[in-house]
């Protein structure tokens, strides 16, 4: 059966055309005035960020010279040659840049796991469904708000001049750092925890902490461990410049490299940084497919 | 199911304490028999908590090795966290010293807002063709799409702090370094995230975009458009969020914003500035957030963003 579409009539049909032309003037004055709007703090934050265009097209071939050193020798036996023509020149302090690397890999790994340890600990004061008393849940979300807001690298800053140059401030403000992120998941894990298993355990006569341990802990743990991975990825770039304020890891080599315009040595750590977090991020995500069978965190 | 809480639930354990006490012993006595009858359940979680077992030893393993090699010692982890207690009494109460000081912080945290703004805008425009480039169901052709994969992550394998000294070898010290270097490490980020909304769009309003006669463009603008915008801009709205905090570190290169004081302030000791600053921080980053949650939600609803 063939269907007809009858137009209505002119009349009828004016009204609508009408609301609708209202309907779609509104929509299109709301967007323009959200682009005029967007518009102005544009140009307020360009005057307040000191953009200045004309210098910047002014140096934009000094970006195309400075990528041009990068890959070129500037001194020595091989000056003016690409650097991959002499990988053994290039890579001329691997030994050193590679246990710097090491360093740095381990420091994320100390900082990462101590900061989940904390987290995991607070999670359970902070969580709604768990919390002992308001008061101490409030507590321990303003603190571990706290810990996540302040960057790490603040608190590396305040930590070397505490606890002297090295690695340990670097670990510890990544530590802490990692603790405030962490914490804050975990709380929302915990919060979507299945209360059922805890129901059970409570009329067992299960302590607070045997609830944690038979009803909480088997739900959320696969969860956990796929959220530490995910900020040990985090981390890894983290602590590779903890160098630049003196807390251990590659980043003082390469801070000093950039500084002095060792142009060939920063384009080789830059490589070595950047293979060991694609080598990273991918171990973490054959590791976390595994443990959350393919779905997503 | 979640109104259970631990004050109701105290008043139960009285009698559950009592109920176990008689229970518990029996159930003890008669394990043997339930071994052998469910020996799935007893047998599994064995070898399951050897492995857990394992695997934490070996964590724990790890973590003392990286200790040792770290250079840890109680010596240093003691005279060091007596050193941050004696900072923590300098640092009350919290002071911009000088009323002069108190704008020249108040301007630099302006600019640090300023530098998340522009370079998260910068990225987000400058990674949104990427993003079509790098999707799947945009260009078919696989080997184009894993050069752009590859391009974005090497983008995203350097810190922002990195990119923030190399800009500054640029365009020199100040903010306009920052705002290259926000926008550079951003980049890469969007550009994956984009590619990524993109991909997972809905094909049936394409499909009825082409079974009217549209081009490509048409189909991009009618069918894809309006099903991403409200996902990306979800994603730049929370960069800008994160990207607050970063830009508050920056300034320790010397890129600009409220983190050139506070780095100057930790230098020389000047502690009570130093809590006057992280407390501007705090709120500052507080603020943005509750301002930017508005907005997100009011675009896109309460959605999760996945970032």
């Amino acid at each position: 059966m063939p269907t007809t579409i009858s137009r209505l009539s002119d009349d009828r049909l004016a009204p609508l055309a009408r609301d609708y032309a209202d309907a779609m003037r509104m929509r299109r004055n709301q967007t323009l005035i959200g682009a005029g709007v967007l518009l102005v703090t544009i140009v307020a934050a360009g005057f307040v960020a000191e953009v200045d265009l004309a210098k910047f097209f002014g140096h934009i071939d000094s970006v195309g010279s400075y990528l041009d050193r990068l890959v070129h020798f500037d001194g020595g036996d091989y000056a003016g040659q690409i650097v991959l023509s002499h990988p053994g020149e290039w890579m001329w302090g691997l030994k050193r840049w590679g246990r710097l690397l090491l360093e740095t890999i381990m420091m994320a790994y100390a900082g990462t796991l101590l900061g989940a340890l904390g987290g995991f600990v607070f999670s359970f004061f902070a969580a709604r469904n768990l919390a002992r008393s308001p008061r101490t849940r409030w507590i321990a979300a303003r603190f571990l708000e706290f810990c996540r807001t302040v960057p790490d690298l603040v608190f590396a800053l305040i930590f070397v001049y505490a606890f002297g140059l090295g690695a340990m401030p670097g670990v510890l403000a990544i530590a802490i750092h990692t603790q405030g992120a962490l914490g804050k998941l975990f709380t929302e894990v915990v919060e979507n925890a299945d209360m059922r298993p805890v129901e059970g355990t409570t009329a067992a006569g299960a302590s607070w902490t045997q609830t944690i341990r038979f009803a909480i802990l088997p739900q959320i743990l696969s969860n956990f461990a796929s959220y530490t991975l995910l900020r040990f990825e985090v981390n890894v770039r983290g602590a590779a410049v903890m160098g630049f304020v003196g807390a251990g890891g590659i980043g003082v080599d390469l801070m000093e490299a950039i500084r002095k315009f060792y142009y060939a040595d920063v384009s080789a750590m830059l490589v070595l940084i950047i293979a060991t977090v694609m080598a990273i991020d991918y171990l973490t995500e054959m590791l976390r497919h595994r443990l959350i069978g393919g779905r997503t965190a | 199911m979640g109104e259970t809480t631990f004050g109701q639930a105290d008043e139960l354990i009285g009698g559950a304490r009592r109920i176990r006490a008689a229970l518990g012993p029996a159930a003890l006595a008669n394990r043997p028999a339930l071994e052998k009858r469910y020996p799935e359940i007893f047998g599994g979680s064995r070898a399951r908590r050897a492995a857990t077992i394992g695997v934490f030893v070996g964590l724990l393993a790890g973590l003392i090795l990286a200790i040792h090699v770290l250079d840890f010692s109680f010596e240093r982890i003691w005279t060091g966290l007596g050193q941050l207690a004696h900072f923590a009494t300098l640092m009350v109460p919290p002071s911009p010293d000088t009323w002069p000081r108190f704008w020249l912080f108040v301007h630099a945290l302006g600019e640090t807002l300023a530098i998340a703004f522009l370079g998260t805008l910068i990225a987000a425009i400058l990674a949104f063709p990427f993003g079509f480039l790098a999707a799947r169901n945009i260009v078919p052709a696989r080997v184009f799409q894993l050069l752009t994969r590859r391009f974005l992550d090497t983008i995203r394998g350097v810190d922002v702090l990195i990119w923030a000294l190399i800009w500054i070898n640029v365009v020199g010290l100040g903010p306009f370094a920052g705002v290259l270097a926000i926008m550079t490490s951003d980049f890469g980020s969007f550009g994956k995230l984009f590619s990524e909304a993109i991909e997972t769009v809905d094909q049936k309003p394409v499909e009825g975009v082409t079974s009217t006669g549209g081009s490509s463009l048409d189909k991009v603008r009618f069918a894809v458009l309006p099903q991403i915008l409200p996902v990306i801009a979800g994603q730049v709205l929370y960069f800008f969020e994160s990207n607050v905090r970063s830009a508050t570190i920056i300034g320790i290169v010397g890129a600009g914003g409220i983190g050139l004081h506070l780095s100057e302030a930790i230098r020389t000791l000047e502690w009570q500035q130093v809590s006057f600053l992280v407390l501007m921080i705090l709120v500052a980053v507080a603020v943005i957030d509750q301002i930017s949650a508005r907005i997100r939600f009011a675009v896109i609803g309460e959605r999760r963003v996945e970032a």
